[in-house]
């Protein structure tokens, strides 16, 4: 069969390429006496490991990254993850062996440079928020979000306010956001958008009662947009008692612009797969710290690093926690990268990403509302949403016109999210492209346009120039074949 | 507030910044953000001033030198953490820009490579635990087996689990935070008393392979024990001692989690690790995370996609099966690339080392005066002695000879001391261990 992107072959399978007899991997002999080996009830008859040799593992892995698209190789708009740069030495220092090749469990005696830029980095993120304390322990956005509501209904039962027992939740809002409040117990209330993108307040004042617990806010909201009720929001469900939290999922925006906690925010958790450059990895690991107001600070995830009169770091628990919420600190190697990237920038440096990052999707946004319907036609944050209704009447969608910009050699944007908009087409360009890379993907815009016109066909069966064309994800779902059979094939 | 800062991860200068301003009709940066509330716009940042990459390297270097490596020193500390050698393979192929700075695959015509590498560990981490499916991964070994808890008791529609006490006590306390909001009990019991726990509201047994002790519980009763009414058998197993132990699946496990760190992923201080999670293909529908399916393409072509999208968040919202979307996919593909390198007789070879070292250890340290082993039976690689004093007292006499001794759990044992031996230590570091006990006695 011919080969899939120009490089060796990555059609079959490991079990496919397995021939008895080959390693991978010397391991060293054995240096002490063998001991009997246990009952062989508790022994496995067979491994189904593929055999290959290191040449092989190292070739056939290499070729499958080769059929990513990802931030080196490609522009990778994808609206609401941003995708910027992951600088390098971030990656080289959590690899260092003092950083990498310690145990969680070590006395803190043997780990206080860890536990020091773990302390450092809770004042970074607290100082960035306007909160008043941070803890790392959640491991990714979803995680934060569990984490920051268990504290939100920690709180409400502390003060014996057990009544509240719904969660409002707007419209825009990731799916994350209903779902983490699912986990902990609440009812999600939707809040709909009003007809400028922005938290409808009067929608917020109808649920806004004693059974309220509090809402869940993005802000810029996932329409890209700085909800200007943000003042009111906060008002509104602080006054019935309730408490706001914010997803901080859009943070790449507002660094050094404004702070969550002086708006009105109680907790919110930080992205630093997004905002602070650690690298995504295919879909992770991220991290999602979770940082509070001073009312919800005795609720935090366990452990926060702590630190004495002396100097000393060590490990503690918030006095009414919400408990542990991952095996042990956080994902150290993720807050590492994130800290180095906090430390080269400086306060100058995060500034300069919020402004080079919003004035990005900003020129896009002008660039581009000639031919594409623009919902809400303001100045925009990080990201600029579009809708395809224009090219839908010509039988493009917006679902078509993304993939045909993986023709272009441009990854495409997020599409029908948010919810709210019509063929929605979600751009963010982050601050790491050049004007020269804007310049060619709004080019490649506006050719699929004109192609929705005048080869609407093309548009219609892309992509056409990828490893593999359309696929199948009926049948997938239908009929799952969820790993390798040696029957199957 | 206008910055000149030109940062090195910002292409565009200030002239060509101006240049984008001008086409959008504004004459300044902060024009941009007059949507903030004016009082509360440009609010001071109090952090540290920029460094270049060369201070920061040693910034970084200091802080790094003020912890002690395993690598450094004779290491007997487990207890949830691993240190295993990883191939140098593992970092090089996993560190490619193309699979590091790729995001979630949700373009599958330019995700190919992330999406088979999830279907190829998909595929592994089944075959490892005897089970039918496995997914895409989760956070960690604790929170992927509070997300078990919470399918059982999905599967089951039951509200009660009952877990044993030789279960990890972080793992106990992350199932705790789990289900504090969702009315579900959590009975945690000896594991001799099982029998005696579940009843027919009982949606799960909840155990560890092997167990935080070291010890291997035996699965079959257990297994039988929760089928009789009708609950499901949930396993935390250690990925790497699954190179010779018989996995949960044979004994008839309906949900297998673990901790993926031991099989490709540095200690690195708690994280990041990667949750695993598999189960019985008649309850896929109820897992959650990702699943990567095969499928074709237009032309007839093998290709990967995520699949049963619907039990997730972003399609289903409030009523998804969990709240989890980023995940450890990096730390997949790691575990991947480890195991395809050790492959069928490689795994093998490091479990059984693991093994034999940790029970020519044991067999020494028990014979020691002052010294026993508390526990009968089978062990991998971890075992509990009981010491003449306190183990933290011990700890710190043997880190005078740059030894990490075991983790404290004088809680359950009287001055006992959790020890864990892995392939990593020579039977020089062994015998130095058990010289320094010696002189402690």
């Amino acid at each position: 069969m011919l080969n899939k992107g120009g490089n060796r072959d990555t059609t079959s399978l490991l079990m496919d390429r397995s021939v008895p007899g080959r390693v991978g991997v010397i391991t060293p002999g054995l240096d002490v006496p063998a001991a009997p080996l246990p009952d062989a009830a508790y022994l496995r008859d067979d491994l189904p490991l593929p055999e290959v040799s290191e040449p092989e593992v190292v070739q056939y892995f290499t070729s499958l990254s080769q059929l990513n698209f990802s931030i080196d190789t490609h522009f990778y708009p994808l609206g609401s993850c941003t995708m910027k740069y992951n600088p390098k030495i971030n990656d080289e220092v959590a690899f260092l062996p003092g950083f990498a090749g310690i145990h969680p469990q070590q006395p803190a005696e043997q780990s206080q440079g860890a536990l020091e830029l773990l302390c450092r980095l809770q004042d970074f993120l607290t100082e960035v928020t306007g909160m008043a304390a941070t803890s790392l322990a959640t491991l990714a956005g979803a995680h934060g979000e569990l984490g920051g509501v268990l504290m939100m209904r920690a709180y409400h039962l502390a003060r014996g306010d057990s009544g509240r027992t719904k969660m409002g939740i707007p419209d825009s809002a990731h799916g994350t956001n209903p779902a983490s409040a699912a986990m902990a117990g609440f009812d999600v209330v939707t809040i709909p958008s009003d007809a400028d993108g922005n938290t409808d307040l009067a929608a917020l004042r109808e649920i806004a009662s004693d059974d309220l617990a509090g809402v869940m806010i993005t802000l810029p909201s996932t329409l890209g947009l700085f909800d200007t009720n943000i003042l009111e929001v906060c008002q509104i469900v602080h006054d019935c008692g309730g408490l706001v939290y914010g997803d901080g999922a859009n943070m790449n925006a507002l660094l050094g612009r404004a702070k969550l906690g002086e708006l009105g925010f109680d907790v919110c958790h930080l992205n630093l797969h997004k905002t602070f450059s650690t690298p995504h990895g295919g879909g992770g690991p991220g991290a999602g710290p979770v940082c509070c107001g001073e009312n919800l600070a005795p609720y935090l995830a366990a452990p926060v690093v702590a630190v004495n009169d002396a100097g000393e770091y060590s490990l503690a628990e918030p006095e009414q926690s919400i408990g542990k919420i991952s095996g042990f600190h956080g994902n150290f190697g993720v807050l590492v990268r994130a800290y180095t990237y906090i430390r080269t920038l400086g306060a100058a440096g995060l500034l300069s990403i919020s402004g080079n990052a919003v004035l990005n999707a900003n020129y896009i946004m002008e660039s581009l509302k000639d031919i594409y319907e623009l919902p809400y036609d303001r100045t925009c944050m990080h990201e600029v949403v579009f809708s395809a209704d224009r090219q839908r009447e010509r039988g493009v969608s917006g679902l078509e016109v993304a993939k045909r910009l993986l023709d272009y050699g441009f990854h495409a944007p997020t599409m029908y999210f948010p919810l709210i908009v019509h063929e929605a087409l979600m751009i963010e360009p982050t601050e790491s492209e050049t004007k020269e890379t804007l310049d060619a993907f709004i080019d490649a815009l506006r050719v699929i346009d004109s192609e929705a016109t005048s080869e609407p066909e093309l548009v219609q069966h892309a992509p056409h120039t990828t490893p593999v064309s359309r696929l199948d994800e009926a049948t997938a779902a239908r009929r799952p074949v969820l790993r390798w059979e040696a029957a199957a094939d | 507030m206008v910055t000149n800062f030109q940062s090195h991860y910002i292409p565009n200068t200030i002239a060509e910044q101006d240049e984008l301003l001008a086409a959008v009709g504004l004459s300044s940066v902060d024009d941009l953000f007059s949507d903030i509330p004016d009082d509360y716009r440009n609010p001071p940042l109090r952090l540290p001033d920029p460094m270049s990459e060369l201070e920061i390297q040693r910034e970084l270097g200091a802080m790094a030198g003020r912890n002690r490596p395993l690598s450094s020193g004779p290491s007997f500390l487990g207890a949830g953490s691993y240190y295993h050698f990883i191939p140098s393979i593992v970092k090089a192929v996993m560190t490619r820009g193309e699979f590091l700075t790729a995001y979630t695959p949700y373009q599958p015509e330019v995700s190919q490579g992330t999406l088979q590498v999830i279907f190829e560990f998909q595929t592994m981490i089944s075959a490892l635990y005897g089970m039918e499916v496995a997914n895409a991964g989760m956070y960690d070994g604790a929170t992927s087996l509070a997300e078990a808890v919470l399918m059982a008791c999905r599967v089951t529609r039951r509200q009660q689990v009952v877990v044993s006490d030789t279960v990890a006590p972080a793992y106990r306390q992350v199932i705790a935070t789990y289900c504090q909001a969702q009315g579900i009990a959590i009975d945690i019991v000896r594991t001799a008393d099982i029998g005696a726990s579940v009843t027919e509201a009982t949606a799960g047994v909840v155990a560890q392979y092997p167990n935080f002790y070291g010890g291997l519980d035996d699965l079959a009763a257990l297994a039988a024990t929760a089928h009789d009414d009708g609950a499901l058998l949930v396993v935390s197993a250690d990925p790497l001692a699954m190179g010779m132990l018989k996995p949960p699946g044979e004994f008839g496990a309906d949900i297998v989690t673990g901790e993926g760190q031991p099989i490709g992923i540095p200690p690195s201080f708690g994280g990041p690790y990667l949750g695993l999670f598999s189960c019985k293909q008649q309850y896929i529908r109820q897992m959650p995370s990702r699943l990567v399916g095969r499928t074709t393409d237009t032309q007839g072509r093998t290709g990967y996609v995520l699949t049963l999208q619907t039990r997730e968040q972003h399609i289903r919202r409030e009523r998804a099966t969990s709240n989890i979307c980023t995940n450890e996919a990096l730390y997949a593909l790691a575990s991947t690339i480890y195991l395809a390198a050790m492959g069928r007789q490689g795994l093998r070879q490091v479990a059984e080392l693991c093994y034999h070292k940790s029970h020519y250890a044991a067999s020494a340290i028990g014979g020691l005066d002052g010294y026993s082993l508390p526990q009968s039976g089978e062990f991998f690689q971890e075992f509990v002695v009981t010491c003449p004093e306190a183990p933290a007292k011990i700890n710190r006499r043997l880190m005078e000879r740059n030894i990490l001794g075991g983790l404290d759990v004088s809680d359950r044992f009287e001055n006992g001391m959790l020890l864990c031996v892995t392939e990593m230590n020579s039977r020089e570091d062994i015998d130095l261990l058990v010289d320094a006990l010696s002189a402690e006695k």
